[in-house]
Protein backbone atom coordinates (compact mmCIF):
# COMPACT_ATOMS: atom_id res chain seq x y z
CA UNK A 1 0.00 0.00 0.00
CA UNK A 2 2.54 2.69 0.90
CA UNK A 3 6.01 1.64 0.56
CA UNK A 4 9.11 3.56 1.49
CA UNK A 5 12.47 2.18 0.51
CA UNK A 6 15.79 4.15 1.97
CA UNK A 7 13.93 7.51 1.44
CA UNK A 8 15.77 10.90 2.14
CA UNK A 9 14.48 13.94 1.56
CA UNK A 10 16.99 17.40 1.81
CA UNK A 11 15.39 20.86 1.57
CA UNK A 12 17.51 23.76 0.20
CA UNK A 13 19.58 25.36 2.14
CA UNK A 14 18.92 23.30 5.19
CA UNK A 15 22.06 21.37 7.10
CA UNK A 16 20.23 17.89 8.14
CA UNK A 17 18.17 15.87 5.93
CA UNK A 18 14.36 15.94 7.02
CA UNK A 19 13.78 12.50 6.55
CA UNK A 20 16.98 10.15 6.23
CA UNK A 21 17.07 6.62 5.15
CA UNK A 22 13.61 5.84 5.95
CA UNK A 23 12.34 2.04 5.23
CA UNK A 24 8.39 1.77 6.22
CA UNK A 25 6.20 -0.29 4.71
CA UNK A 26 2.21 0.35 5.64
CA UNK A 27 -0.14 -2.69 4.57
CA UNK A 28 -3.58 -1.67 3.34
CA UNK A 29 -6.08 -1.35 6.05
CA UNK A 30 -3.91 -0.39 8.74
CA UNK A 31 -3.97 2.68 11.00
CA UNK A 32 -0.44 4.07 11.98
CA UNK A 33 0.15 6.66 14.32
CA UNK A 34 3.29 8.79 13.62
CA UNK A 35 4.55 10.27 16.60
CA UNK A 36 7.61 12.63 16.58
CA UNK A 37 8.69 16.10 18.14
CA UNK A 38 7.68 19.15 16.09
CA UNK A 39 10.67 19.43 13.37
CA UNK A 40 11.66 15.60 13.28
CA UNK A 41 9.93 14.90 9.74
CA UNK A 42 6.37 13.65 10.50
CA UNK A 43 4.99 16.38 7.98
CA UNK A 44 7.58 15.36 5.23
CA UNK A 45 6.69 11.85 5.59
CA UNK A 46 3.24 13.25 4.72
CA UNK A 47 3.85 15.09 2.07
CA UNK A 48 6.15 12.62 0.28
CA UNK A 49 3.16 10.18 0.36
CA UNK A 50 1.06 13.06 -1.38
CA UNK A 51 3.66 13.75 -3.81
CA UNK A 52 4.05 17.24 -2.31
CA UNK A 53 7.75 16.85 -2.24
CA UNK A 54 10.16 14.97 -4.16
CA UNK A 55 12.38 12.66 -2.20
CA UNK A 56 16.15 13.47 -2.70
CA UNK A 57 16.72 9.72 -2.51
CA UNK A 58 15.13 6.32 -2.24
CA UNK A 59 12.28 5.08 -3.48
CA UNK A 60 8.64 5.43 -2.72
CA UNK A 61 5.52 3.40 -3.68
CA UNK A 62 1.71 4.22 -3.30
CA UNK A 63 -1.05 2.03 -4.06
CA UNK A 64 1.39 0.01 -6.56
CA UNK A 65 2.65 3.29 -8.01
CA UNK A 66 5.86 4.46 -8.14
CA UNK A 67 5.65 8.19 -7.22
CA UNK A 68 8.80 8.59 -9.21
CA UNK A 69 7.21 7.63 -12.57
CA UNK A 70 3.66 9.67 -12.17
CA UNK A 71 3.95 12.91 -14.36
CA UNK A 72 3.15 16.02 -13.03
CA UNK A 73 -0.49 15.93 -14.87
CA UNK A 74 -1.07 12.50 -13.82
CA UNK A 75 -0.36 13.79 -9.92
CA UNK A 76 -4.46 15.15 -9.48
CA UNK A 77 -5.58 11.91 -10.95
CA UNK A 78 -3.15 9.83 -8.23
CA UNK A 79 -4.70 12.27 -5.54
CA UNK A 80 -7.74 11.49 -5.50
CA UNK A 81 -7.47 8.51 -3.96
CA UNK A 82 -5.89 10.41 -0.98
CA UNK A 83 -7.75 12.32 1.93
CA UNK A 84 -5.81 14.75 3.69
CA UNK A 85 -6.94 15.99 7.44
CA UNK A 86 -5.37 19.28 8.62
CA UNK A 87 -4.89 20.27 12.26
CA UNK A 88 -6.40 23.73 10.90
CA UNK A 89 -9.70 22.07 9.40
CA UNK A 90 -9.13 24.32 6.70
CA UNK A 91 -12.75 24.70 5.40
CA UNK A 92 -14.42 27.45 3.22
CA UNK A 93 -15.96 29.46 5.42
CA UNK A 94 -18.45 30.98 2.69
CA UNK A 95 -19.67 27.68 2.16
CA UNK A 96 -22.34 25.48 3.81
CA UNK A 97 -21.42 21.92 5.35
CA UNK A 98 -23.11 20.56 2.51
CA UNK A 99 -21.56 22.45 0.32
CA UNK A 100 -18.06 21.68 1.54
CA UNK A 101 -18.09 18.20 1.18
CA UNK A 102 -19.30 18.87 -1.94
CA UNK A 103 -16.70 20.84 -3.33
CA UNK A 104 -14.01 18.13 -3.64
CA UNK A 105 -16.43 16.01 -5.61
CA UNK A 106 -17.73 19.25 -7.49
CA UNK A 107 -13.88 20.20 -8.92
CA UNK A 108 -13.28 16.40 -9.75
CA UNK A 109 -16.45 16.27 -11.57
CA UNK A 110 -18.49 14.19 -10.20
CA UNK A 111 -22.56 14.21 -11.18
CA UNK A 112 -24.89 16.16 -9.06
CA UNK A 113 -26.36 12.84 -8.67
CA UNK A 114 -23.55 11.22 -7.03
CA UNK A 115 -22.97 14.24 -5.00
CA UNK A 116 -26.60 14.08 -3.68
CA UNK A 117 -26.16 10.75 -2.48
CA UNK A 118 -22.18 10.63 -1.22
CA UNK A 119 -22.69 13.78 0.04
CA UNK A 120 -24.98 13.00 2.69
CA UNK A 121 -24.09 9.46 3.52
CA UNK A 122 -20.83 10.68 4.75
CA UNK A 123 -22.35 13.62 6.32
CA UNK A 124 -24.10 10.91 8.77
CA UNK A 125 -21.06 8.51 9.44
CA UNK A 126 -19.41 11.47 10.69
CA UNK A 127 -22.67 12.75 13.06
CA UNK A 128 -23.33 15.59 10.97
CA UNK A 129 -26.19 14.74 9.15
CA UNK A 130 -28.23 17.49 11.00
CA UNK A 131 -25.84 20.33 10.49
CA UNK A 132 -25.91 20.10 6.59
CA UNK A 133 -26.59 23.18 6.09
CA UNK A 134 -24.82 25.20 8.70
CA UNK A 135 -21.41 27.08 7.98
CA UNK A 136 -18.24 26.47 9.13
CA UNK A 137 -18.28 29.49 11.60
CA UNK A 138 -21.73 27.91 13.69
CA UNK A 139 -20.09 25.11 14.44
CA UNK A 140 -17.59 23.69 17.38
CA UNK A 141 -13.91 23.00 16.60
CA UNK A 142 -15.28 19.35 16.90
CA UNK A 143 -17.76 19.43 14.41
CA UNK A 144 -15.40 21.30 11.81
CA UNK A 145 -12.80 19.06 12.26
CA UNK A 146 -15.70 16.28 11.47
CA UNK A 147 -16.76 18.49 8.47
CA UNK A 148 -13.12 18.14 7.19
CA UNK A 149 -12.47 14.23 7.48
CA UNK A 150 -16.23 14.06 5.93
CA UNK A 151 -14.52 16.30 2.80
CA UNK A 152 -11.46 14.25 2.46
CA UNK A 153 -13.65 10.74 3.06
CA UNK A 154 -16.66 11.49 0.85
CA UNK A 155 -14.79 10.03 -2.01
CA UNK A 156 -13.73 6.87 -0.66
CA UNK A 157 -9.99 7.31 -0.78
CA UNK A 158 -7.76 4.50 -0.13
CA UNK A 159 -5.84 6.24 2.19
CA UNK A 160 -6.47 8.73 4.46
CA UNK A 161 -3.47 11.08 6.03
CA UNK A 162 -4.61 13.15 9.25
CA UNK A 163 -1.84 16.07 10.49
CA UNK A 164 -2.56 16.09 13.97
CA UNK A 165 -6.07 16.27 13.40
CA UNK A 166 -6.62 16.87 17.12
CA UNK A 167 -3.83 19.24 17.72
CA UNK A 168 -7.01 22.23 18.31
CA UNK A 169 -9.19 20.04 20.27
CA UNK A 170 -10.12 19.46 23.55
CA UNK A 171 -9.56 15.44 24.94
CA UNK A 172 -13.38 14.93 24.65
CA UNK A 173 -13.57 16.68 21.48
CA UNK A 174 -10.66 14.35 20.40
CA UNK A 175 -12.01 11.30 21.91
CA UNK A 176 -15.17 11.94 19.33
CA UNK A 177 -13.33 12.84 15.98
CA UNK A 178 -10.64 9.08 16.72
CA UNK A 179 -14.00 7.44 16.50
CA UNK A 180 -14.35 8.85 13.45
CA UNK A 181 -11.20 8.08 12.08
CA UNK A 182 -11.67 4.46 13.48
CA UNK A 183 -14.94 4.29 11.75
CA UNK A 184 -13.62 5.49 8.26
CA UNK A 185 -10.87 2.93 8.94
CA UNK A 186 -12.71 0.01 10.23
CA UNK A 187 -14.50 0.59 6.47
CA UNK A 188 -11.20 -0.25 4.67
CA UNK A 189 -8.93 3.04 4.48
CA UNK A 190 -6.06 3.20 5.36
CA UNK A 191 -5.06 5.91 8.00
CA UNK A 192 -1.85 8.02 8.68
CA UNK A 193 -1.90 10.14 11.69
CA UNK A 194 0.61 12.31 12.65
CA UNK A 195 -0.17 13.54 16.49
CA UNK A 196 1.25 14.92 19.59
CA UNK A 197 -1.48 13.10 21.38
CA UNK A 198 -0.12 10.95 23.96
CA UNK A 199 -3.06 10.04 25.65
CA UNK A 200 -4.53 9.03 22.08
CA UNK A 201 -1.69 6.70 21.00
CA UNK A 202 -2.15 5.08 24.44
CA UNK A 203 -5.13 4.49 24.35
CA UNK A 204 -5.82 3.03 20.58
CA UNK A 205 -2.92 0.37 20.78
CA UNK A 206 -2.16 0.54 17.16
CA UNK A 207 0.84 0.27 15.04
CA UNK A 208 3.03 3.09 16.08
CA UNK A 209 6.07 4.61 14.27
CA UNK A 210 7.97 7.22 15.78
CA UNK A 211 10.59 9.63 13.95
CA UNK A 212 13.09 11.86 15.38
CA UNK A 213 16.02 13.75 13.45
CA UNK A 214 14.41 12.39 10.60
CA UNK A 215 14.88 8.31 11.40
CA UNK A 216 12.18 6.07 11.92
CA UNK A 217 13.41 4.94 15.78
CA UNK A 218 10.60 2.84 16.45
CA UNK A 219 8.07 1.17 14.72
CA UNK A 220 5.72 -1.18 17.46
CA UNK A 221 2.26 -2.91 16.12
CA UNK A 222 0.19 -2.04 19.04
CA UNK A 223 2.52 0.92 20.83
CA UNK A 224 2.09 3.73 22.93
CA UNK A 225 3.33 7.07 22.88
CA UNK A 226 6.36 7.80 24.15
CA UNK A 227 9.28 10.14 23.24
CA UNK A 228 12.44 8.75 22.64
CA UNK A 229 14.81 9.84 24.82
CA UNK A 230 18.01 8.24 23.69
CA UNK A 231 20.40 9.28 21.52
CA UNK A 232 20.60 8.64 17.58
CA UNK A 233 23.91 7.60 17.94
CA UNK A 234 22.45 4.49 19.82
CA UNK A 235 19.81 4.38 17.38
CA UNK A 236 21.61 3.74 13.94
CA UNK A 237 20.18 0.17 13.70
CA UNK A 238 16.51 1.29 14.78
CA UNK A 239 14.04 0.30 14.22
CA UNK A 240 14.23 -0.63 18.08
CA UNK A 241 11.07 -1.24 19.42
CA UNK A 242 10.68 -0.28 23.34
CA UNK A 243 9.01 -1.46 26.29
CA UNK A 244 6.09 1.32 26.82
CA UNK A 245 5.23 2.19 29.89
CA UNK A 246 3.66 -0.43 31.56
CA UNK A 247 0.54 1.26 33.21
CA UNK A 248 -0.93 2.07 29.94
CA UNK A 249 -0.77 -1.26 29.15
CA UNK A 250 -2.13 -2.72 31.77
CA UNK A 251 -5.78 -1.97 30.55
CA UNK A 252 -5.70 -0.90 27.42
CA UNK A 253 -9.33 0.97 26.70
CA UNK A 254 -11.86 -0.68 24.33
CA UNK A 255 -12.61 2.07 21.67
CA UNK A 256 -16.05 1.37 20.16
CA UNK A 257 -15.83 1.70 17.01
CA UNK A 258 -19.05 -0.30 15.19
CA UNK A 259 -22.20 -0.03 15.99
CA UNK A 260 -22.57 3.81 16.92
CA UNK A 261 -24.10 6.12 14.98
CA UNK A 262 -24.01 9.37 16.20
CA UNK A 263 -20.19 9.72 17.96
CA UNK A 264 -21.60 12.76 20.10
CA UNK A 265 -23.68 10.74 21.91
CA UNK A 266 -20.77 8.44 23.01
CA UNK A 267 -18.95 8.97 26.62
CA UNK A 268 -15.74 9.67 26.08
CA UNK A 269 -13.75 6.85 26.19
CA UNK A 270 -10.64 7.89 27.45
CA UNK A 271 -10.41 8.98 30.97
CA UNK A 272 -8.45 11.90 30.37
CA UNK A 273 -8.62 13.62 33.27
CA UNK A 274 -6.62 10.98 35.09
CA UNK A 275 -3.93 11.54 32.99
CA UNK A 276 -1.48 13.93 34.18
CA UNK B 1 -22.31 20.57 -14.28
CA UNK B 2 -19.20 21.38 -14.55
CA UNK B 3 -19.76 24.21 -17.12
CA UNK B 4 -22.07 25.58 -14.27
CA UNK B 5 -19.08 25.45 -11.81
CA UNK B 6 -16.68 27.27 -13.97
CA UNK B 7 -18.70 29.95 -15.08
CA UNK B 8 -19.79 30.74 -11.90
CA UNK B 9 -16.21 30.67 -10.28
CA UNK B 10 -15.59 32.90 -13.35
CA UNK B 11 -18.03 35.34 -12.33
CA UNK B 12 -17.14 35.37 -8.85
CA UNK B 13 -13.80 36.20 -9.98
CA UNK B 14 -14.46 38.97 -11.95
CA UNK B 15 -16.74 40.87 -9.41
CA UNK B 16 -14.47 40.15 -6.82
CA UNK B 17 -11.81 42.14 -8.28
CA UNK B 18 -13.75 44.70 -10.40
CA UNK B 19 -11.88 47.69 -10.09
CA UNK B 20 -8.92 45.68 -11.57
CA UNK B 21 -11.18 43.89 -14.44
CA UNK B 22 -12.19 47.57 -15.16
CA UNK B 23 -8.71 48.71 -15.83
CA UNK B 24 -7.48 45.79 -17.71
CA UNK B 25 -10.70 46.68 -19.68
CA UNK B 26 -9.92 49.90 -19.91
CA UNK B 27 -6.48 49.32 -21.12
CA UNK B 28 -7.36 46.86 -23.29
CA UNK B 29 -9.86 49.14 -24.82
CA UNK B 30 -7.34 51.71 -25.76
CA UNK B 31 -4.54 49.48 -27.07
CA UNK B 32 -6.42 47.64 -29.59
CA UNK B 33 -7.99 51.22 -30.38
CA UNK B 34 -4.28 52.03 -31.19
CA UNK B 35 -4.10 48.67 -33.07
CA UNK B 36 -6.98 49.39 -34.88
CA UNK B 37 -6.18 52.56 -35.75
CA UNK B 38 -2.89 51.89 -37.22
CA UNK B 39 -4.22 48.76 -39.27
CA UNK B 40 -7.00 51.59 -40.79
CA UNK B 41 -4.34 54.31 -41.64
CA UNK B 42 -2.67 51.51 -43.68
CA UNK B 43 -5.75 51.03 -45.31
CA UNK B 44 -6.46 54.31 -46.28
CA UNK B 45 -2.64 54.32 -47.70
CA UNK B 46 -3.19 51.48 -49.64
CA UNK B 47 -6.68 53.14 -50.88
CA UNK B 48 -5.09 56.42 -51.86
CA UNK B 49 -2.00 54.83 -53.57
CA UNK B 50 -4.16 52.33 -55.69
CA UNK B 51 -6.59 55.44 -56.85
CA UNK B 52 -4.23 57.95 -57.17
CA UNK B 53 -1.25 56.22 -58.64
CA UNK B 54 -2.82 55.17 -61.66
CA UNK B 55 -4.14 59.08 -62.10
CA UNK B 56 -1.03 60.12 -61.76
CA UNK B 57 0.43 62.25 -63.96
CA UNK B 58 3.46 63.93 -64.75
CA UNK B 59 3.10 67.38 -65.97
CA UNK B 60 5.25 69.13 -68.16
CA UNK B 61 4.74 73.32 -66.99
CA UNK B 62 5.53 75.41 -70.03
CA UNK B 63 6.90 78.97 -69.11
CA UNK B 64 4.14 82.10 -69.39
CA UNK B 65 5.10 85.73 -69.37
CA UNK B 66 4.97 85.72 -65.47
CA UNK B 67 7.13 82.98 -64.19
CA UNK B 68 10.57 82.79 -63.55
CA UNK B 69 11.89 79.35 -63.07
CA UNK B 70 13.96 77.40 -65.26
CA UNK B 71 15.00 79.27 -68.13
CA UNK B 72 11.84 81.40 -68.23
CA UNK B 73 12.96 84.59 -67.89
CA UNK B 74 9.37 85.98 -68.18
CA UNK B 75 8.62 85.31 -71.53
CA UNK B 76 5.80 82.77 -72.30
CA UNK B 77 6.91 79.48 -74.23
CA UNK B 78 7.22 79.83 -77.84
CA UNK B 79 5.52 77.93 -80.37
CA UNK B 80 8.87 76.49 -81.95
CA UNK B 81 9.83 75.69 -78.36
CA UNK B 82 6.43 73.89 -77.86
CA UNK B 83 7.07 71.33 -81.05
CA UNK B 84 10.52 71.23 -80.08
CA UNK B 85 8.83 68.79 -76.61
CA UNK B 86 6.16 67.62 -78.63
CA UNK B 87 9.26 66.28 -80.88
CA UNK B 88 10.63 64.85 -77.97
CA UNK B 89 7.61 63.02 -76.22
CA UNK B 90 7.41 61.43 -80.07
CA UNK B 91 10.81 60.45 -80.17
CA UNK B 92 11.69 56.99 -80.25
CA UNK B 93 13.61 57.41 -76.77
CA UNK B 94 10.93 58.50 -74.87
CA UNK B 95 7.92 56.86 -76.42
CA UNK B 96 7.44 53.39 -75.35
CA UNK B 97 7.63 54.50 -71.72
CA UNK B 98 4.52 56.94 -72.64
CA UNK B 99 1.14 55.53 -72.43
CA UNK B 100 -0.25 59.01 -73.79
CA UNK B 101 -0.02 62.70 -73.31
CA UNK B 102 -2.17 65.43 -73.96
CA UNK B 103 -1.82 69.00 -74.30
CA UNK B 104 -3.80 71.67 -72.18
CA UNK B 105 -3.58 75.28 -73.30
CA UNK B 106 -4.38 78.25 -71.17
CA UNK B 107 -8.38 78.61 -71.57
CA UNK B 108 -8.70 74.81 -70.61
CA UNK B 109 -6.10 75.05 -67.95
CA UNK B 110 -8.35 78.07 -66.76
CA UNK B 111 -11.65 76.22 -67.05
CA UNK B 112 -10.21 73.13 -65.45
CA UNK B 113 -9.25 76.03 -62.29
CA UNK B 114 -12.64 77.24 -61.95
CA UNK B 115 -14.39 73.93 -62.37
CA UNK B 116 -11.85 72.75 -59.30
CA UNK B 117 -11.83 75.64 -57.24
CA UNK B 118 -15.66 76.85 -58.11
CA UNK B 119 -16.62 77.88 -54.41
CA UNK B 120 -13.17 79.28 -53.70
CA UNK B 121 -12.37 83.42 -53.98
CA UNK B 122 -9.13 82.74 -55.71
CA UNK B 123 -11.56 82.17 -58.83
CA UNK B 124 -11.72 85.97 -58.92
CA UNK B 125 -7.28 86.38 -59.24
CA UNK B 126 -6.71 83.95 -61.53
CA UNK B 127 -6.51 84.78 -64.85
CA UNK B 128 -6.04 82.42 -68.22
CA UNK B 129 -2.91 84.23 -68.75
CA UNK B 130 -1.35 83.48 -65.04
CA UNK B 131 -1.94 79.83 -65.81
CA UNK B 132 0.93 77.37 -67.40
CA UNK B 133 0.51 75.59 -70.95
CA UNK B 134 0.90 72.25 -69.95
CA UNK B 135 1.75 68.72 -71.37
CA UNK B 136 0.09 66.16 -69.45
CA UNK B 137 1.60 62.65 -69.51
CA UNK B 138 0.74 59.05 -68.48
CA UNK B 139 3.33 57.02 -68.30
CA UNK B 140 3.23 52.88 -68.49
CA UNK B 141 4.80 52.91 -65.84
CA UNK B 142 4.41 55.63 -62.94
CA UNK B 143 7.44 54.59 -61.41
CA UNK B 144 9.79 56.06 -64.49
CA UNK B 145 8.72 59.74 -64.04
CA UNK B 146 12.73 60.16 -63.48
CA UNK B 147 12.93 59.53 -67.68
CA UNK B 148 11.14 62.51 -68.35
CA UNK B 149 12.13 64.61 -65.83
CA UNK B 150 15.47 64.25 -67.51
CA UNK B 151 14.95 64.00 -70.96
CA UNK B 152 12.48 67.49 -70.55
CA UNK B 153 13.63 69.60 -67.89
CA UNK B 154 16.20 72.39 -68.25
CA UNK B 155 14.79 72.42 -71.94
CA UNK B 156 14.06 76.24 -73.20
CA UNK B 157 10.31 77.15 -73.01
CA UNK B 158 9.88 74.28 -69.72
CA UNK B 159 9.21 75.97 -66.34
CA UNK B 160 9.33 72.20 -64.26
CA UNK B 161 8.63 68.87 -64.72
CA UNK B 162 6.58 67.97 -61.75
CA UNK B 163 5.24 64.29 -60.83
CA UNK B 164 2.43 64.67 -59.23
CA UNK B 165 3.07 61.38 -56.88
CA UNK B 166 5.65 63.39 -55.38
CA UNK B 167 2.69 65.53 -53.76
CA UNK B 168 1.35 61.96 -52.82
CA UNK B 169 4.36 61.04 -51.08
CA UNK B 170 4.40 63.87 -49.35
CA UNK B 171 0.85 62.50 -47.69
CA UNK B 172 1.85 59.18 -47.43
CA UNK B 173 4.77 60.35 -45.56
CA UNK B 174 2.80 61.91 -42.92
CA UNK B 175 0.32 59.18 -42.70
CA UNK B 176 2.86 56.11 -42.50
CA UNK B 177 4.44 58.18 -39.51
CA UNK B 178 0.79 58.42 -37.57
CA UNK B 179 0.35 55.03 -38.22
CA UNK B 180 4.12 53.50 -36.85
CA UNK B 181 3.37 56.42 -33.69
CA UNK B 182 -0.11 54.42 -33.42
CA UNK B 183 1.61 50.43 -33.69
CA UNK B 184 4.40 52.08 -30.75
CA UNK B 185 1.59 53.07 -28.88
CA UNK B 186 -0.35 50.29 -28.81
CA UNK B 187 2.54 47.80 -28.79
CA UNK B 188 3.78 49.92 -24.88
CA UNK B 189 -0.13 49.78 -24.29
CA UNK B 190 -0.36 46.19 -24.63
CA UNK B 191 2.62 45.05 -22.51
CA UNK B 192 0.99 47.33 -20.15
CA UNK B 193 -2.37 44.95 -20.80
CA UNK B 194 -0.61 42.15 -20.21
CA UNK B 195 1.38 42.73 -17.19
CA UNK B 196 -2.06 44.12 -15.66
CA UNK B 197 -4.13 40.91 -16.69
CA UNK B 198 -1.14 39.16 -15.00
CA UNK B 199 -1.42 41.00 -11.73
CA UNK B 200 -5.59 40.50 -11.86
CA UNK B 201 -5.45 36.81 -12.40
CA UNK B 202 -2.23 37.24 -9.50
CA UNK B 203 -4.95 38.87 -7.36
CA UNK B 204 -7.71 36.77 -8.16
CA UNK B 205 -5.80 33.46 -7.47
CA UNK B 206 -4.54 34.78 -3.85
CA UNK B 207 -8.13 35.87 -2.99
CA UNK B 208 -9.19 32.07 -3.58
CA UNK B 209 -5.85 30.73 -2.44
CA UNK B 210 -8.38 28.59 0.22
CA UNK B 211 -10.27 27.33 -2.60
CA UNK B 212 -7.38 26.32 -4.80
CA UNK B 213 -5.29 24.47 -1.80
CA UNK B 214 -8.71 22.45 -1.47
CA UNK B 215 -8.33 21.71 -5.64
CA UNK B 216 -4.85 21.16 -5.65
CA UNK B 217 -5.22 18.36 -3.03
CA UNK B 218 -8.48 16.81 -3.55
CA UNK B 219 -7.15 16.13 -7.10
CA UNK B 220 -8.99 18.60 -9.41
CA UNK B 221 -7.29 18.49 -12.53
CA UNK B 222 -4.60 21.30 -13.64
CA UNK B 223 -6.59 22.39 -16.48
CA UNK B 224 -10.12 22.25 -14.68
CA UNK B 225 -8.08 24.69 -12.23
CA UNK B 226 -6.76 27.02 -14.30
CA UNK B 227 -9.28 27.31 -16.84
CA UNK B 228 -11.56 29.84 -14.71
CA UNK B 229 -8.92 32.44 -14.53
CA UNK B 230 -8.11 31.72 -17.79
CA UNK B 231 -11.67 32.62 -18.60
CA UNK B 232 -11.77 35.80 -16.65
CA UNK B 233 -8.43 37.23 -18.36
CA UNK B 234 -10.55 36.47 -21.43
CA UNK B 235 -13.78 37.68 -20.40
CA UNK B 236 -11.85 40.94 -19.42
CA UNK B 237 -9.94 41.66 -23.13
CA UNK B 238 -12.82 40.62 -25.03
CA UNK B 239 -14.65 43.61 -23.36
CA UNK B 240 -11.98 46.14 -24.30
CA UNK B 241 -11.94 44.67 -27.97
CA UNK B 242 -15.45 45.35 -28.07
CA UNK B 243 -15.67 48.67 -26.75
CA UNK B 244 -12.31 49.33 -29.39
CA UNK B 245 -14.02 47.87 -32.36
CA UNK B 246 -16.82 49.87 -31.24
CA UNK B 247 -14.85 53.02 -31.22
CA UNK B 248 -12.97 52.39 -34.49
CA UNK B 249 -16.74 52.05 -36.13
CA UNK B 250 -17.45 54.68 -34.57
CA UNK B 251 -14.56 57.04 -35.83
CA UNK B 252 -14.89 55.77 -39.39
CA UNK B 253 -18.73 56.38 -39.36
CA UNK B 254 -18.73 59.65 -37.86
CA UNK B 255 -15.09 61.45 -38.25
CA UNK B 256 -13.61 60.05 -41.63
CA UNK B 257 -17.18 59.38 -43.47
CA UNK B 258 -19.40 61.85 -41.58
CA UNK B 259 -16.84 64.56 -41.92
CA UNK B 260 -13.50 64.53 -44.09
CA UNK B 261 -15.52 62.67 -46.85
CA UNK B 262 -17.70 65.63 -47.12
CA UNK B 263 -14.77 68.00 -46.65
CA UNK B 264 -12.13 66.44 -49.07
CA UNK B 265 -14.88 65.35 -51.92
CA UNK B 266 -11.72 64.65 -54.22
CA UNK B 267 -10.11 61.71 -52.29
CA UNK B 268 -11.07 57.98 -51.50
CA UNK B 269 -11.77 57.09 -48.42
CA UNK B 270 -12.04 53.96 -45.76
CA UNK B 271 -15.76 53.05 -45.67
CA UNK B 272 -17.35 51.27 -42.04
CA UNK B 273 -16.97 47.76 -43.79
CA UNK B 274 -12.75 48.05 -43.42
CA UNK B 275 -13.44 48.96 -39.60
CA UNK B 276 -15.66 46.08 -39.43
CA UNK B 277 -12.62 43.60 -40.90
CA UNK B 278 -10.06 44.95 -38.54
CA UNK B 279 -12.88 43.23 -35.65
CA UNK B 280 -11.59 39.84 -35.59
CA UNK B 281 -8.27 40.96 -35.38
CA UNK B 282 -8.85 43.10 -32.31
CA UNK B 283 -10.71 40.33 -30.76
CA UNK B 284 -8.04 37.67 -31.35
CA UNK B 285 -5.54 39.78 -30.20
CA UNK B 286 -6.97 41.40 -26.80
CA UNK B 287 -8.22 37.52 -26.09
CA UNK B 288 -5.08 36.08 -27.40
CA UNK B 289 -3.07 38.22 -25.33
CA UNK B 290 -5.21 37.35 -22.25
CA UNK B 291 -5.08 33.55 -23.09
CA UNK B 292 -0.81 34.10 -22.20
CA UNK B 293 -0.90 36.45 -19.56
CA UNK B 294 -3.12 34.97 -17.52
CA UNK B 295 -2.30 31.48 -18.38
CA UNK B 296 1.50 32.22 -17.05
CA UNK B 297 0.66 34.22 -14.03
CA UNK B 298 -1.91 31.19 -12.69
CA UNK B 299 1.01 28.44 -13.65
CA UNK B 300 3.05 30.79 -11.94
CA UNK B 301 1.07 30.59 -8.66
CA UNK B 302 -0.32 27.60 -8.73
CA UNK B 303 3.63 26.51 -9.12
CA UNK B 304 4.92 28.97 -6.51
Amino acid sequence: MILFEDVSKMYRGAPKPALNNVSINIAAGEFVFLVGASGSGKSSFLRLILKEERPSAGEIHVLGQDLRRIPSRKVPLFRRSLGVVFQDFRLLPQKTVFDNVAYTLRVIGKSAGFIHEAVPDILQTVGLAQKAKNYPHELSGGEQQRVAIARAAVNKPAIMLADEPTGNLDPATSAGIMNVLSRINASGTTVIMATHDSGIVDQMQRRVIEIAGGRVVRDEHEGGYQTSAIPLGELDTAPIPIITDSDALAEPAQLPVKGISDPDTVASPFPWELRA
Amino acid sequence: MRLGFVLREVFAGLSRNLSMVVSIVLVTFISLTFVGTAILLQAQINQMKSYWFDRAQVAVYMCTDFSTLGDCDQQAASADQKVVIEQRLQSTTLAPYIDRYYFEDRDQAFANFQEQFADSAVVDLVSPELLPETFWINLVDPQQSELIFEALSGLPGVESVVDQRSYLDQIFAVLNAGSLTAVSVAALMLVAAALLIATTIRLSAFSRRRELAIMRLVGASNRFIQTPFVLEGIVAAALGAGLASLALWGIVRVFVQGYLADALPATVFIQTSDALATMPLLFATGIGLAVIASYISITRYLRA
